[in-house]
Formats: structure tokens, sequence, C-alpha cells
């Protein structure tokens, strides 16, 4: 997405209706259906979060990335994972300064200090303090957030519902400015109500064969609009087995290059057994693909 | 157009999504910023709104149909000209052009996917072939097969497979358009059972039309009655739900504190300048939670010992430290057909033929079943091993020699049992299922994904804990 300077830099977020949500997206190369055009559109109308759900690489980060890169914002990432807690995502206080503060005053009242030593000047922002509190409006994506505990969604709730983050020690900051916020989900667990009902919902699903092969078009140069046709072709017809693990948009992409890098203008059954590991990430589901599609299995 | 929402969402309601203020709320506000002719935008402004998890869009899609099929479709104002196609012979006579002439239709708006030639297409056959009468208390399915017999969908298919599948085609080639042609068939479907669908909520009126054709939720299908699509959802459903499991379990036993936390400590004791006067002590590590489930893979149990297999195969993958073990009238440790990466049906076809679950006669023996089990692996449960038992406790008259189960209970952290059977069934006819439930730690029906799901969330309770 590196053509983001040629763009005419458009009014920050200035979509009068879905269809020119589409367009903006497009123009980065990103290539939304209609239901994805429409649920942004309602997000930035709303102002309220959109929580992304969908099988691995049907582009839920990739719809972040080209919002943040149509709208000219920074785009400030929180990446979930297990164990992740309030000092990572919210704040913490730079307790090393803190430390020396104390040490290297020794003239001043306790009181005096001690009111200094939480002040701004010692706290420490992590990514959704950082969202919050940035001048300009930003895109915020929390990414993979089924993977935190489900005691540690309520961190986020505070910041869902009224853009605002409550320290202690501080008071209340609230959000200097709107920022766009995208929470994605593998659906590897049941997220709570209370997170789900602060948020939009979009499910992405992988595209129909069409949208695929345009998809293909636009990220791999190169790419013949009949060996996209194809490739899209192939994937649906895999992801329509019963497989551990269906191939994903960025696996198909992949594929075409791998494609390109071979130089073969024409999938056949030789070519598809022998580039179906690009494809597929699991021993046991190369196997059953190739005994569906290819005749003579090359493995 | 309110009265239209809520009466939408009170069916939603009605039909078991859960719908809250807010959300209600945030869906006026996103039909205020909606353009509300287009129905493909309003669907998914309410979609967005009031929906969220997958499971319930199915519910949505139905009661969305039924309550919004009166409002036009983008491209309305085109059907009137469509009325008489061009070149249509008959349009003078009133009679509009004859059957094949709306196959042909048909068949050229799906060769090249244009939706608004086959809308009217679909419009027009309905109209002619589905000899719709108001007020004829017959479903829509009816109309449905009615209108695909007489459009013959056989013939169709063979043309249009002429149409997109060139000669000299490989195999291979072959298959990936016979997959094409599949699919726009599917779109045809589709279309003329929206278009049956809005004639007869014109004809029946909304709240008819939605009772008709409310079906219960994935989550409250019956387990032991499911049917194979529905089975196929539930699945779906299972992964992320033996994940809040593996949680919970794992989460069970939390007051004992582990190392120092230097820097935490450090980091209080500026509150008393620098001294630290409250050592913080890191967070233990969970305690590895091991699960035994034993699992009734007879006969009756078909359909859900198919789930409760799954269930498993979906546990092996959180659990390093899971056995699982299957029996009928004995029983047999089938954990290593479970290991990670293993292909779900291939393991139940393995389980059907090398794991020794059948002693004499293939009938649930629940008596020998567990007294084997005790022999067998009794020594090696611990107090950290949670058993869970899944099956009905019908035990076909014989002794249930429950003993045996205050055994387990006694060797192990908790047992459970989970029983698929309603709850008034229980102890009716050959269920023991009272002399073997005063042993164990607790007693769950579980007919539903709905209360499994319960059931995984009561875990978590902090009363939770060995009676006794």
């Amino acid at each position: 997405m590196g053509e983001v300077e040629s763009i005419p830099r458009m009014c920050d977020m200035d979509f009068p209706d879905p269809g020119s949500v589409a367009d903006a997206l497009r123009d980065v190369g990103y290539l939304p259906d209609n239901r994805i055009s429409q649920v942004v559109y309602l997000a930035v109308r709303l102002e309220k979060p959109v929580l992304v759900e969908g099988p691995a690489g049907v582009g839920k980060t990739e719809l972040a990335k080209a919002m943040a890169a149509t709208t000219g914002r920074r785009l400030i990432r929180l990446q979930c994972y297990e164990g992740l807690d309030e000092a990572k995502a919210l704040y913490e206080w730079n307790y090393k300064k803190q430390l020396l503060r104390i040490q290297a005053d020794t003239d001043h009242e306790w009181d005096t200090i001690s009111h200094d030593i939480f002040s701004e000047e010692f706290l420490l922002e992590r990514p959704l303090l950082e969202a919050i509190r940035s001048p300009e409006p930003v895109v915020l994506l929390i990414d993979e957030v089924d993977r935190v505990e489900v005691e540690t969604e309520a961190l986020l709730l505070e910041i869902l519902s009224d853009f605002q983050v409550s320290i202690p020690e501080l008071g209340t900051i609230e959000a200097s400015s709107h920022p766009l916020v995208f929470l994605t989900s593998n659906n590897t667990r049941e997220l709570s109500e209370a997170l789900k009902r602060r948020c939009l919902f979009l499910h992405i699903d992988y595209p129909d064969p069409q949208r695929e092969a345009l998809i293909l078009t636009a990220r791999v140069p190169g790419l013949s609009a009949h060996l996209a046709e194809q490739v899209a072709r192939v994937a649906r017809s895999i992801r329509n087995l019963d497989l551990k693990k269906a191939p994903s948009v960025s696996e198909t992409i992949d594929w075409a290059r791998t494609l390109i890098a071979l130089s073969i203008e024409e999938i056949d059954e030789n070519a598809l057994g022998e580039t179906l590991h690009v494809l597929l990430k699991y021993q046991s589901d190369i196997e059953k693909t190739a005994k569906e599609l290819v005749s003579s299995p090359v493995i | 157009m309110l009265g239209v929402v809520t009466g939408f969402i009170d069916e939603l309601r009605q039909a078991g999504v859960p719908v809250s203020m807010v959300e209600t709320i945030d869906a006026m506000g996103a039909l205020e910023v909606t353009e509300l002719g287009d129905r493909a935008a309003l669907r998914e402004a309410l979609r967005a709104t009031l929906v969220k998890n997958l499971r319930h869009e199915r519910a949505f899609d139905t009661a969305f149909d039924v309550y919004f099929s009166m409002l036009p479709s983008l491209k309305d104002d085109g059907d009137s000209e469509l009325e008489s196609p061009p070149g249509g012979p008959g349009g003078a006579g009133g009679s509009g052009p004859d059957q094949d002439d709306l196959a042909n239709l048909i068949l050229r708006a799906l060769a090249e996917l244009d939706d608004d030639a086959l809308r009217a297409a679909v419009r027009q056959a309905v109209d002619r072939l589905a000899g719709m009468e108001p007020g004829r208390p017959v479903g829509g399915t009816y109309y449905m097969y009615r209108t695909m017999r007489r459009l013959d969908m056989a013939a169709l298919e063979a043309q249009l497979a002429d149409l997109l599948v060139a000669d000299g085609l490989s195999e291979f080639e072959r298959r990936l358009a016979l997959e094409d042609v599949q699919a726009r068939l599917e779109l045809l479907k589709e279309e003329i059972e929206e278009e049956i669908r809005r004639r007869l909520v014109a004809d029946r009126g909304r709240e008819a039309m939605a009772r008709t054709l409310r079906r219960p939720l994935v989550e409250d299908v019956d387990l032991m009655h499911a049917s194979s699509s529905d089975m196929a959802e539930i699945e779906d459903a299972i992964g992320p739900l033996t994940r809040k499991l593996a949680a919970r379990l794992a989460r069970r036993r939390k007051k004992r504190v582990g190392r120092l936390d230097f820097r935490r400590t450090v980091r209080r004791s500026l509150a008393t300048g620098g001294v630290p006067v409250e050592p913080q002590f890191k967070h233990p590590r969970p305690s590895r939670p091991e699960v035994w489930l034993l699992c009734d893979i007879s006969g009756s149990m078909a359909t859900f010992s198919r789930f409760t297999l799954q269930f498993t195969h979906a546990m092996a993958t959180h659990f390093s430290r899971l056995r699982s073990f299957a029996f009928v009238d004995t029983v047999d440790e089938v954990t290593e057909f479970f290991g990670p990466g293993v292909d779900f049906g291939s393991a139940v076809s393995r389980i059907a033929s090398e794991a020794e679950v059948v002693w004499l006669d293939g009938h649930s023996d629940y008596g020998n079943s567990l007294e084997k089990f005790f022999e067998r692996y009794g020594r090696q449960l611990t107090s950290k091993t949670t058993v869970i038992i899944t099956g009905d406790a019908r035990n076909n008259y014989r002794p249930s020699r429950d003993g045996v189960l205050k055994d387990v209970a006694r060797a192990s952290r908790a047992l459970i049992w989970l029983n698929p059977e309603p709850h008034a069934y229980w102890d009716t006819g050959d269920s023991a299922m009272f002399q073997y439930g005063r042993h164990c730690t607790s007693v769950h029906e579980v007919r539903t994904l709905r209360q499994l799901e319960q059931f995984v969330e009561e875990l978590a309770l902090p009363t939770y804990t060995r009676s006794s």
C-alpha cells in the first residue's frame, strides 16, 4: 500500500454514503463488498467501534490498515495476547523515573514531590491511551481480541463506549479526537456480551470467486485476468471440501505469486499438485485435496 | 417504518436472538443515516447493530426477509417494461412469454450473472408457474417445488452446463466449471424462494409468516435429534466453547501466591518513599488441569455421541493433559485417536474399528464399563483430575454397580455427569441416573448447546467445590 501519498488526501472521514467508503477503500487497493463498506460507513457516521469477525486471512486487519491509509490517519495497533494487562494496554507509571525524581530532590517538602511524581511527565502511554490522547484523530486497531482473557476485556469497555480512560491518580482522560476503532476476532472463543453490545458487528467471509479474482488482480502485479479467475475458482472448490484449515485469501494471493514465479500460465492438475503446499498448511489437508481434485496424486 | 422495525426486533427476540435496549437505539441511529429505499443497505445496517453472533444470522435473515420483503428491491421501477420482454412474441395478447421463453430468459440471466434480469424473470416465472392462490394454507416450499418442477430445473442445469462447460476440458477443469454451474443454480433457487416469500407475506401478513418460519437457534437444537445440517453448525460452535471450558478449568484454584514480583514491589514502594513496605507477588502460573472424558458411544446415543466425540476432539487441541475413554458395555482408552492434527472423520472411523468398546452384545452397560474403567485406570486418578462422564445412564436394566463411582469420585478432584436427556425423563424406565448421580460432584442436563454453555459458565463460580 505504498501509493498513499499519490492519492488526493480526502477531507478526513468525509463519507456521504457507503459508496464513497467503497471507492476510498478501492483507491488504496482494498476491495470491499457491500456489507463491509456499509458497516464501515455506519461506524464512521455513528462513531462506534467495529468488531470484525471471520476466518483467518480474509482481510480483517487489512481493513483497518486500508482505512488508515485512505483517511491519512495514523494507525495505532494493540496486538492482544493471553496475559495482556493494563500496564501493556492502557498506561503505566514510569517508576524508574519516579524513583530518580524522589532521590534527586531532597530540598522540597514531601507533599510537593508526591504530587509531582504522579503527573503526566511520569506517565507511560500504551496504545489505548495513546489513541485517546492523540491530538489528531487516529485509527485504533485492537487485533485478535479473542486472545485475551474474559476479565481483560473489561479494560476495553470504558474506551469503547465513552472514549475515555480513568486513571486513579490523574482523573479521567477524555478523547481529544474520536478514533475510528476496529477490533478483530478469529472467534476462538465467545466474546462477552458487554463488549459486543458496544460494537457494530461485521462478519467477513471468504469472498465469492468474482470478488476474489478482483482482489487477486489488485494485489498481485502481473497476474492475467484468466489466471486470477482460475485461482479463485480452485480456491472455492477447495473451500468446499471439509478441511482442517481452508485456504485464506492471503494464501491464495501467495499461491498466485508462486504461480507467476514459476511462470505457470494455466492451472492444470500437475501445477496444482506441485504447488498445493502453498495453499494448504496441513499434510492431511494436502492429501485430501490431492485425492479429490488431482486424479494422479503427486504427493 | 418505526412500527415495522419494532415488530422486527420483537420477532428477533421471539426467535431467541438477544437484542438489548442499547442495540435497539443503535439500530434506530443507523437507520437515520441509511438509505431506506435500498434493501441491501437496510439489511446490513440492522444486522450490524442487532446481531452480534454469527450463529444468529440465519434467524436474522429469515425474519428480515419476512418483515422487509414488501420494500422495493433496488431496481423495481424497471420491471414494468420487463413484463413484456424485448422481442417477446406474445406480448400483445397479454399472455406474456411462454414457458420456453421464460426458461431462456432465466438461462441468459444466469449465464451473464445479471441480477436484475434474473429477478425480473423469476418474478414472471412465479407469477405464471407457481399457481399461488390467496388464502390457501400451504407452505412456501410447496409453491417453490411447483415452480421449480415446471421450470424443469434438470433441463436448465443441463443447458447451463452446455453454455459454461466447454468441450475438451480436463477432468479437473470440468469439475471447476460444474461447481460454477451449481453455484448459479443456487442463486436461482434463492431468488425464487424470496419471490414466493414476498407474495406469501403480502397474503398472510408478517407476524403469521414469521411464526411459521421460525426455527430454533443452533444453541437450542436438541442434540439427541439434531439433523445433519444442524450438526455442522453445532460443530462450528464447539471450538470456542471448549477453549472457554479449558480456561475455566485452569482457573479454578487461584488462592496460592507465586514468587516475589520485584518490579511491582519497587513500584508500589514509591508510595512509601522507596521503602518496600508491601511486597508484591507474581500470580502463580495457572494450574494445568487434567481432564478425563468418559463417553457413552452406544447406538441409542448416536447423534449425541458424535457430538461428544467432536467435543472431545476440540478439547484435545486445548488440553495437553486430556485423556478420553469410550464405552458401550466395556471401556477403552481413545486418547491416541485424537492427537493434535488428526482429522475428526478418520478418528471416528478408527474408534469404530479399533477401540474395544463392545464386550458382550453392544448394549450399554454402565456398571461393567465403570468397573472396568476403575479397575484399569483408577490408580492413575489424582487429586488434579476432573472426570467428566457423558451419557444417558440408560443401563438396559442391568445392575448399576454404582458403588464404583464413589471410588472414582473419591480419587479425583471432581466428577461431573452430563446427561443429554430432559430432566423429567431421568430415573424413568432403565435410567439409573439417581444411583449414579448421588456420587457425582454435580449432574447437568445438557440437551442443547446453550445448556453446555451454561455448564461451562457455572464451572467458573467460586461456589463450585466438592460437596459431601
